[in-house]
Formats: structure tokens, C-alpha cells, sequence
């Protein structure tokens, strides 16, 4: 069997090839800005905007899904920073109500759409809730496209992330728009989630964007370096979680890719090379 | 018991029971605990089935209970390395536990009836066909009992334990220094809250049943800092949205669970904007309102320093004041005929005079 001419295979291992990097990537910034749960309220918040791009263009193709997304995305992260930086409410409470309104508004809308009674609304439910199996090429290339305009973005402005996610004061008074590259980082976190729903659903996105970065942290003190750790452990773990569930029978990409995350990051949290918990507690042995 | 009526009343149950539950848990800033638990307990579903041999409500219940609280320790223990934050703790926890619980259900029990999407948006309409059956008589939807119940239990707990749990929340220090036990009171909350959460979202979905958490406390804080009228506002807000989403949901045939979730964010929404002292506008307006008044006693102390002096003349022109303030003419004009308002000041043929109560205001302020 020839694996890359294999259809499938070729679009599950690419499309979480793809997100796997682009996620990674994104996530060092999130979850050093300790925005870790971002990722997770923002997948949900994406329901309503998906619902009313069909609604709007009765159409089911990929972009406008995700314009759908990113939309809804934007509009509720844009609510959870308003009520953090305006109210006491703290950032996880802000993040479950936005989470939990949203979703609810794409639930209704999900039932207002299938009462239409048209056929081709089937599975758009599934846009939200991931099914890699049934990835199709075209998908793979808007992924593909959009996250490679992520790390584009990144790569310019390098710099300017590592500053505003570090000392955001110290950004301040070199003059750097501290707002407007919070919102810029946050802006391609959606898109992110954007190329991850399809893949590995709501719910598990939060695991690629956090997972990876935390993983890749315990191996070094670089931000340099911790991205493109995380980098080549989401495009690992993406890989490897796409072969197993393609060569076992009856296993979901997206638990199967979380699974090979999850194991990585309790490995590189014991045996890290930085800050392993192994050798922080042979050494404290040692001292005494 | 018409079928409607079942559902309003399953609906209040949940209504009371999440929003006791959610109380602490918010003030405690753990409200996406709540989130991570609805969606770790399936592994301990699917482990609840296997022991059980097949669906058992007591099982599954346990088994979903059990792996709830199984994330909070997780979460714990990753926090107290202190290698991750704790929000990365449980963003890195419940999605395993969730994948674990699907890996093992389509891996194993591939013809398993636990429908992965509907664990996540369950219907409470489907809680009348689930009755409570006694000796041949129906009592009502076994929700209804199960919510009530949990209702009455959170009520007993947050009672019992009223002092202790409003000490180690807003004082953690002094409640650890006087013995209360922060450990063990944190995970009896934790109970609380994962027994809850596993009750509700078998009848109301994982989704509604964070939202019934969450929602009422955060939306009740932003009306109020009184713990004494916190816990009854958060009690009216889950239960009046649960009752409006379910009359929503009737009128135009929508989700009757998504409904109720859209009604409580709205209701948050509307706090959000309204509340009397936090809300974003009266933040505004207060802020607006600051701003005026300083700029009016600027423009008093400006006038009472030029007063009687040969340059007063000058001075008091609208104009010059536009200039020296560095104001925008309709901003110099608009300061201006607000002090006339309110007595300050006198305009005369293009000059501004204070009163005797404008000088009083001007030595007063300038005496600060």
C-alpha cells in the first residue's frame, strides 16, 4: 500500500500536520499570557457564527464556515476582554459565561436551521464537533493557507509578541501598542481555532493550543526555542495520532491525537530537560 | 401533569440547585472548573457502565462524580509542581479525560448508545419521558427528583457550612491560620459542585449546566458585593432565565436547553451594561460626569485667580479661556453654561463673572 497516494490518509495527516504547527506555534504566546482557556471558550463561541454564515449564503464550503467562525470568535473574545478590563469579573468567569451564551445561541440557531427543511444543512453540526476522516482536500488547503498566514504574521512580528507576552509594561514604555498586539496575538489564536475545528472539534482544541506549548516549555527558558518545540510536537502528535487512528479500527482522529499530546507533555513534565520534575527532585536529593 | 409544566418545574429544580453550586465557585474565581469537570466525567461514564454491566443510573452517576473530582485533583497536583499555570492545568486535564472517554467508547463500545455531541448540548426536553415510577404510580420526571434532591443537599451543605466557606474565600489566610481545613473544605465545594454538574447534565446537557453554574453567580456580583443579597439574586437570575429560556423556546419552537443558555447570557449581558454602580454604562457616565466636574473647577479657579486684577477683562472672554485650557470651543461653551447652571457663574456681554457662590466653590477647591 502506497501510503501518500492513500486519499485520506494524505488529508487527515496533513490537515493535522497543519494544525498541529500553526496551533503550537500560537499556543507558546496563550498560555504564557496565561490565556491558556482562551482557546477553549473561543471554539465554542464560533457555533453561533458558523450557523449564520450558512444561514446567510446557504453555503457549506469551507471559507465561509470559517469566516463564520472567526467572526462569532472575534466578537466574543472582544466581550471577554471588555469584561475583564471593565468589570471584576475575573478572566474564567468571563470566559465560561461567554462560552456557555454563545454556545447556547449556535444550539438555537442549529435547531432554527434544521427546521428549514433543507437537505443540505446535514453535518453542519459536524463542522463544529470535528471529523477528521472526512477531511477533504480543499479543506486542507484553506488550512493550510491560513496557517501559513499565522506563522507569517509571527515570524515578522517575533519581537513584538515576545515583549507584550513577557513584561506588557516594559512594551509599554518602549512605545509598542500594547492593546493593539494583544488583540493582533488573540485575533490569530481564532484563526487557529479556526483551522482546528474541522480537525479535532470544540472541545479537544484547547489541548492542541495548550498542550504542546506546555510540553515544550519544560525543555528550555527561549521563547525562540519553546516555538519551535511546540512546533514540531503539535505537527507530531498530529501526525502520529492521524496514523493511529487510520490504521486502528473504530478510534477518532481527534481523541487519538489529544491522547499522543497528552502523554507527551506528562513525559517532557517529568523528564524535561529544564525543568523536568525527575531531576528537580533528584537534585533537591542530592542537597541534602 | 402536562409535559410542559414537567419541564418548567425540572427547570427550577436545575435553576436552584446550579446556582447554589456555582455561588462559591465563582467568587472563588474556579468557574471554568466547572467547564473541565462537565466535560471530564465521561470516562468515568463509560467506567460506571462497564462495572455496572451495562446503563445503571447509580453507576454512571458515581462513575461521572468520581472522575470529576479525579480532574480537580489532577488540576491540583499539576498546580502544586508549579511548572504550569493553573489555567494551562485545566486545559491540559479535561481535554484528556475527554479524549480518553471517547477513545475508549468508539475503540470498545462501538455500539454503545453515549452520544459524545448530545453529552454536550442534552435536552431537557426529553425529561418528561424519564418518569419517577413508585408501586405502579408516576411521580414525575425522574430529573425533577434528582434535581430537587440536589437542590435541597447544596442548600443543607452551603447552610452547614456558610461561615467557614465565606471565610476561606475572602480570607484564606486567617481561615487557615483559625484551622478551618482549606484543603478539605476546597474539595467538599468540589463535591458539591461535581455532584451537581453530573446531575444536571443528564437532564440539561453539559453546556446549560455550566451556564446555570456560572452565569447567575457572576451576573448577581455585578449587581451586588453583599454575599447576604448575592446567593438570593443568583438564585432569582438561574431560575427566572431557566423559566423565560423554557417560554422562549415554546413561543418559537427553538432548543429549549440552548434557549435557556441564550436567556442567561442575555440576562448577564444586560447587567453587564445596566448594573446600577459596575455596569459599563454607569462606569461611563460616572467617569463622564468626573470628568466635567473637574473641568468646571478649572475654569472657576482660572476665573477667581483673574479676579479684580486689570487683566480680568481678558481673562473671563470665553475665547482666551478656550485657548489657555486648550479647549475645544463647544467643550469651553458647554463647561460654561453647565457652571451658569448650576449658579456658579454668570455670563455678561462675552465674559464670564463668578458668583458669590462660584468663589466659594474656587477657594474651597483651591484650599485642597
Amino acid at each position: 500500500m502506497n501510503l501518500l497516494a492513500d486519499y485520506t490518509l494524505r488529508n487527515v495527516a496533513l490537515g493535522s500536520l497543519v494544525l498541529g504547527v500553526v496551533s503550537g506555534v500560537l499556543g507558546c504566546f496563550a498560555v504564557l499570557r496565561r490565556q491558556g482557556l482562551m482557546g477553549d471558550a473561543l471554539s465554542h463561541a464560533a457555533l453561533p457564527g458558523v450557523c449564520l454564515a450558512y444561514m446567510a449564503t446557504g453555503l457549506k464550503t469551507p471559507l465561509v464556515l470559517m469566516a463564520g467562525a472567526a467572526a462569532s470568535g472575534l466578537v466574543g473574545m472582544l466581550l471577554i476582554l471588555t469584561t475583564i478590563r471593565r468589570t471584576r469579573v475575573d478572566q474564567g468567569s468571563a470566559l465560561a459565561v461567554v462560552l456557555t451564551w454563545f454556545f447556547g445561541i449556535g444550539v438555537v440557531l442549529l435547531t432554527v436551521v434544521q427546521k428549514r427543511n433543507d437537505a443540505n444543512q446535514a453535518g453542519l453540526d459536524k463542522f463544529l464537533f470535528g471529523q477528521a476522516a472526512a477531511l477533504i482536500a480543499e479543506q486542507v488547503a484553506t488550512m493550510a493557507v491560513l496557517g501559513l498566514l499565522c506563522l507569517i504574521v509571527v515570524s515578522l512580528l517575533f519581537k513584538e509578541f515576545k515583549v507584550v507576552s513577557f513584561d506588557p509594561e516594559f512594551a509599554q514604555t518602549v512605545g509598542l501598542d500594547t492593546g493593539r498586539l494583544g488583540a493582533l496575538l488573540s485575533g490569530l489564536l481564532v484563526v487557529a481555532i479556526v483551522i482546528g475545528l474541522n480537525t479535532v472539534g470544540v472541545i479537544l482544541m484547547s489541548a492542541m493550543l495548550v498542550a504542546p506549548a506546555a510540553a515544550a516549555r519544560q525543555w528550555t527558558n527561549s521563547l525562540g526555542t519553546m516555538v519551535w518545540l511546540a512546533a514540531t510536537i503539535g505537527a507530531s502528535a498530529g501526525v502520529c495520532g492521524a496514523l493511529l487512528s487510520v490504521f486502528q479500527e473504530n478510534v477518532p482522529t481527534g481523541p487519538a491525537i489529544v491522547l499522543v499530546l497528552s502523554a507527551a507533555t506528562a513525559f517532557s513534565l517529568f523528564f524535561g530537560s529544564a525543568r523536568g520534575l525527575a531531576w528537580s527532585r533528584r537534585r533537591a536529593r542530592v542537597a541534602t | 401533569m402536562s409535559s410542559g409544566s414537567q419541564i418548567a418545574l425540572v427547570a427550577v429544580a436545575a435553576g436552584l440547585a446550579c446556582s447554589l453550586a456555582g455561588v462559591f465557585l465563582v467568587l472563588r474565581r474556579l468557574a471554568m472548573v466547572a467547564d473541565a469537570i462537565s466535560h471530564a466525567v465521561l470516562p468515568g461514564l463509560v467506567a460506571g457502565y462497564v462495572l455496572a454491566n451495562g446503563p445503571n443510573l447509580l453507576f454512571g452517576f458515581l462513575g461521572a462524580v468520581v472522575s470529576g473530582l479525579l480532574t480537580v485533583y489532577l488540576v491540583e497536583t499539576l498546580n502544586k509542581t508549579r511548572r504550569v499555570t493553573s489555567d494551562t492545568a485545566i486545559g491540559l486535564v479535561f481535554p484528556a479525560m475527554f479524549a480518553l472517554g471517547v477513545y475508549v467508547i468508539s475503540r470498545y463500545f462501538p455500539n454503545l448508545h453515549i452520544d459524545t455531541d448530545a453529552v454536550l448540548h442534552g435536552e431537557i426536553a426529553f425529561a418528561p419521558f424519564d418518569t419517577l415510577a413508585l408501586g405502579g404510580r408516576e411521580y414525575g420526571p425522574v430529573s425533577f427528583w434528582v434535581l430537587g434532591g440536589l437542590g435541597l443537599f447544596n442548600a443543607l451543605v452551603l447552610t452547614a457550612l456558610y461561615k467557614e466557606l465565606k471565610l476561606a474565600t475572602f480570607d484564606a489566610a486567617l481561615s487557615a491560620t483559625l484551622g478551618f481545613a482549606p484543603v478539605v473544605l476546597h474539595y467538599v465545594l468540589m463535591t458539591v459542585v461535581a455532584v451537581t454538574t453530573v446531575g444536571a447534565f443528564s437532564a440539561v446537557g453539559a453546556i446549560l449546566a455550566v451556564a446555570l453554574i456560572v452565569v447567575p453567580a457572576v451576573t448577581a456580583s455585578l449587581l451586588t458585593t453583599r454575599l447576604n443579597q448575592l446567593i438570593p439574586l443568583a438564585i432569582a437570575v438561574g431560575v427566572g432565565s431557566a423559566l423565560a429560556g423554557y417560554g422562549l423556546a415554546t413561543l418559537w419552537n427553538v432548543s429549549i436547553s440552548g434557549m435557556m443558555a441564550s436567556t442567561l447570557g442575555a440576562v448577564f449581558f444586560l447587567a453587564l451594561l445596566f448594573a446600577p454602580a459596575r455596569g459599563i454604562i454607569s462606569q461611563w457616565s460616572r467617569r463622564r460626569r468626573q470628568r466635567e466636574e473637574f473641568a468646571t473647577d478649572v475654569l472657576l479657579i482660572h476665573l477667581a485667580t483673574h479676579l479684580s486684577t486689570p487683566e480680568e477683562a481678558v481673562e473671563s472672554t470665553l475665547l482666551h479661556i478656550e485657548r489657555e485650557l486648550g479647549w475645544s470651543p463647544d467643550r469651553a461653551s458647554q463647561i460654561a453654561v453647565r457652571a451658569e447652571r448650576a449658579g456658579l457663574l454668570q455670563a455678561r456681554s462675552g465674559s464670564l463673572q463668578l458668583t458669590q457662590e462660584g468663589q466659594a466653590r474656587a477657594t474651597q477647591v483651591a484650599a485642597h
